[in-house]
């Protein structure tokens, strides 16, 4: 019999494919749930602040990404100083000089999933171009409008 | 060539392939701790201790509030992990010629936070104003803008 002989690593080797195209679905998958969680919680912020919250939206993160804020460092007068104009491009620590990966999630489907490293992100970085902290409703706005790019 | 001349040109060209290799002068141990790598590493290349005394690393850990004018802290056992990797590998606890060199600016006692501002740095950063505008180079403290290998602990001239 030489037919199992000819099938059998086609066949695992489509199984293998099957798996290394699964895998980084399934990653993705993960980072959009943890992402959502973010989200949540963020949601949950907002309505506790405001009772009229309506929900997140995208151009409301663009509006907090591109506006150029007062009452920050003068260097970095708007979010975009460092993440430049375009989301999916590479950016750069206006204040240090080193690179930023792109924050698009279509560029780096990671971004916006580790709880610790966005408040973190969020505390120092609206300082820095607002001298305020932002509120739910910006950070949810953000989020959202960057999960489109 | 004379037998006399060929070996002199053996030496010397021993010479200069054991030039770079014998000047540990340009490398430093690098950062090996992955927490400081990272939390540091955040805004800046995380600098390798030896460029500073273990007390200066103690006052950069306990003012994270105010780094350089931007609040900069985390979170309180990540901040005790970092200042004990960045203490024990300090400029006056580790042997390496290049920390010696930056050490030796260091007054008693002395708490510099700017590694900038070293003597060492200075003078082996003399240049014209055009190199520190080059866009790419933003800030002084930049080494990787032209020490392309800096986080590996090597500042050959590039
Ligand atoms: C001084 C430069 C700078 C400015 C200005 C800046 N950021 Fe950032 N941002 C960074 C750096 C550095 C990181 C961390 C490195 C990374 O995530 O690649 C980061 C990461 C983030 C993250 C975390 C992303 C993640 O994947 O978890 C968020 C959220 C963020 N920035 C929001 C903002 C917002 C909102 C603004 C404008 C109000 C802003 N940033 C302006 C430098 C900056």
């Amino acid at each position: 019999m030489s037919v199992p002989s000819v099938r059998l690593p086609t066949l695992s080797l489509a199984a293998g494919l099957g798996l290394a195209v699964l895998a980084p679905v399934s990653a993705q998958a993960d980072a959009a749930a943890d992402r959502q969680a973010i989200l949540d919680a963020l949601a949950e912020e907002a309505r506790a602040a405001d009772p009229a919250f309506s929900g997140f939206s995208a151009a409301g993160g663009e509006t907090v990404f591109r506006t150029e804020w007062a009452g920050g460092d003068e260097r970095t007068p708007s979010c975009t100083a460092c993440h430049t104009q375009d989301p999916t491009a590479m950016g750069r620590n206006a204040k240090t000089g080193r690179p930023i990966e792109p924050v698009a999630v279509s560029v780096n489907p990671d971004r916006f999933t580790d709880p610790d490293e966005v408040a973190k992100q969020f505390r120092r970085d609206c300082e820095a171009v607002m001298g305020r902290a932002c509120t739910a409703q910006e950070k949810g706005d953000y989020i959202t409008f960057m999960a489109e790019q | 060539m004379t037998r006399h001349a060929v070996s002199l040109a053996l030496a010397l060209s021993a010479l200069v392939v054991a030039g770079p290799a014998l000047a540990d002068d340009d490398w430093i141990p690098p950062v090996t701790d992955d927490l400081t790598r990272a939390e540091c590493g955040d805004c800046h290349m995380a600098f390798q201790p030896g460029f500073l005394p273990a007390r200066s690393w103690d006052a950069m850990m306990d003012g994270l509030a105010d780094h350089f004018g931007d609040d900069a802290s985390i979170a309180a056992d990540k901040t005790e992990h970092i200042r004990a990797y960045l203490t024990a590998n300090a400029g006056d606890r580790i042997r390496s010629e290049m920390a010696r060199e930056y050490m030796r600016w260091v007054r008693e006692g002395g708490v510099p936070l700017r590694i900038t501002e070293n003597p060492e740095f200075l003078d082996e950063h003399d240049f014209r104003q055009e190199v520190w505008d080059r866009p790419e180079v933003v800030t002084k403290s930049n080494c990787l803008a032209c020490h392309e290998a800096a986080e590996r602990g090597s500042y050959d001239e590039d």
